[in-house]
């Protein structure tokens, strides 16, 4: 009976060393796996079981990418890149919460626009590219407006049905106390849709990305979307390939941004 | 003197399929200070009823009075089903919603938010979120949430019908005595009819579609002054709820038939 406490105690920590070995049994096969598949690459590309001209190899990007960075050229395509992403991604998640805002208070607009909204949805955004450049300019203005233009239709549709769901009881608590409209969207509809709303801007964060990128293709001037399509009219492998990883690493930092945000904006 | 009174309310809710008649010509008067009870089935239209008192629902025929004048909707407090806290305002912030909607959070309501919370036992939790409490306290909160605001008039729609039984025998003593003791005209929603007799003066018993008041129970006097536990207790309840018994179970056979 009297050993019953220190057993209690070491049983809790064997538990938590059973949990801090499995962390660390999951981070070395993330190694394990990440280490396997660029030495897979480098030696295939070496000894020719794939094609070097079109799969390049880790070092060829990694030379490349040094001689880029010492040179300074590359840290421009990544400024100008980073920068329309997330100014497209503020755009068009900012603009499809605010239409979704209106459509809630105008209950009438939205099922008179809801036919016009679907069929928006569906059409494949990156087809106006060439409109949207002609009109705006091939530069800024039209890369940011595609990468906003992608994610500014599934935003509103996706948190204005957030707003509806809100469950009715909040708002009829809200209405005994005498608030008005505004009031119950400020209390309760709008913060009651913030977890789908953070979830938008996950999948928001990657549209941008394809919005921008697609942009930079067509407009072809300077950006990682650039830099790939020119290596590819170049037959250039090993620099599509680097901007693709360049790409890759921005793309997870902006996510994990999201996922800390989100961490701090909802609690319970 | 009467305090709210119905009269003749009538509602219809319409869909694509045709109307159904919620609630047709109820009328009856409260006193002030009185405790009533709705009683009845499901589909008799008692939530409706309470949206039209609160003023949520405009009725379509007939009027609401209070103390003569037309409802206005700010003095009533309104107890839901489940306690509807917000989950991201701490309970003080719940707690304070009222005023903070109507615009005049002062240091004298924050006071009287605190000791609404201590009257209530939830001093100690005055910073933690809903998600943090149990159902029962979670219910409490929402009570002094509605206590906050002062209201004349308070409905409560099946404020303990989510508790487990024992929490919501002592929420009923707490509510009980809160209302007393803040003289306020109240009006219970309930299928329970032991709660019904428990905790009010008059009893309503409805019936279903439309819905309608079919008979009136007074609660002697002398089981009013015991709590709602103790009432429970007593001989002559048991009685009372035989007779109401009896009365839904006749309503249910007329309404198959």
């Amino acid at each position: 009976m009297k050993q019953s406490p220190s057993t209690d105690e070491t049983r809790f920590q064997q538990h938590l060393k059973k949990l801090q070995k499995e962390k660390r049994s999951i981070m070395i096969w993330q190694l394990i796996i990440f280490a396997s598949f660029f030495s897979l690459w480098e030696m295939s590309s070496r000894l020719r079981w794939i094609d070097p001209l079109l799969f390049s190899s880790p070092t060829k990007i990694s030379d490349l990418l040094l001689a880029k960075a010492t040179d300074g050229s590359i840290f421009m395509h990544i400024r100008v890149t980073l920068l329309e992403t997330v100014a497209g991604f503020l755009l068009g998640t900012v603009l499809g919460i605010l239409l979704a805002a209106t459509l809630w208070w105008f209950p009438k607009l939205s099922k008179i626009i809801d036919p016009y909204l679907v069929i928006l949805n569906a059409m494949p955004k990156v087809a106006l590219g060439p409109i949207i450049i002609v009109a705006l300019g091939p530069g800024y203005f039209s890369i940011i407006a595609m990468g906003a233009i992608i994610s500014v239709i599934i935003t509103t549709i996706v948190v204005y049905s957030a707003f509806q769901g809100v469950d009715r009881n909040y708002v009829k608590v809200l209405r005994s106390f005498g608030a008005n409209r505004f009031q119950i969207f400020k209390e309760a509809i709008l913060p009651a849709s913030f977890p789908t709303i953070i979830s938008t801007f996950k999948v928001n964060v990657g549209l941008s990305w394809v919005g921008v990128i697609v942009g930079e293709f067509l407009v072809s001037q300077k950006g990682l979307g650039y830099l790939i399509i020119y290596g590819f009219q170049v037959f250039d492998f090993t620099l599509v390939l680097a901007s693709l990883m360049i790409i890759a690493i921005f793309a997870a930092i902006m996510y994990q941004l999201v996922e800390r945000l989100e961490r701090k904006l909802i609690r319970g | 003197m009467t305090f709210l009174s119905l009269n003749h309310i009538t509602h219809q809710y319409f869909s694509k399929q045709g109307f159904t008649k919620a609630i047709e010509d109820v009328s009856l008067s409260i006193e002030e200070g009185q405790f009533v009870s709705f009683l009845g089935p499901s589909g008799c239209g008692k939530t409706t009823l309470l949206s039209i008192i609160a003023g949520l629902l405009t009725p379509t025929e007939g009027t609401v009075t209070i103390q003569q004048q037309p409802r206005s909707q700010t003095n009533i407090g309104y107890m839901l089903q489940q306690d509807y806290l917000f989950p991201w305002k701490t309970i003080q912030e719940n707690v304070l919603l009222g005023p903070h909607i109507q615009g005049n959070i002062t240091e004298m309501k924050k006071e009287k938010a605190i000791q609404i919370l201590e009257e209530i036992g939830l001093e100690s939790v005055v910073k933690s979120y809903p998600s943090q409490l149990s159902g029962g306290m979670r219910q409490r909160a929402a009570l002094a949430r509605t206590l906050m605001t002062d209201p004349k008039l308070l409905l409560l729609d099946e404020p303990f019908s989510a508790l487990d039984y024992q929490t919501k025998l002592k929420l009923e003593n707490l509510v009980s005595q809160m209302l007393k003791q803040y003289r306020k005209t109240s009006l219970l929603v309930t299928h329970d009819i032991g709660e019904a007799i428990a905790m009010s003066d008059t009893v309503y018993v409805l019936k279903a579609r439309p819905g309608r008041i079919a008979k009136t129970f007074q609660v002697p006097g002398h089981l009013r002054t015991l709590t709602p536990f103790e009432t429970r207790q007593h001989a002559d309840f048991n009685d009372l709820f035989q007779t109401i018994w009896k009365e839904l179970d006749q309503l249910e056979t007329e309404s198959i038939n």
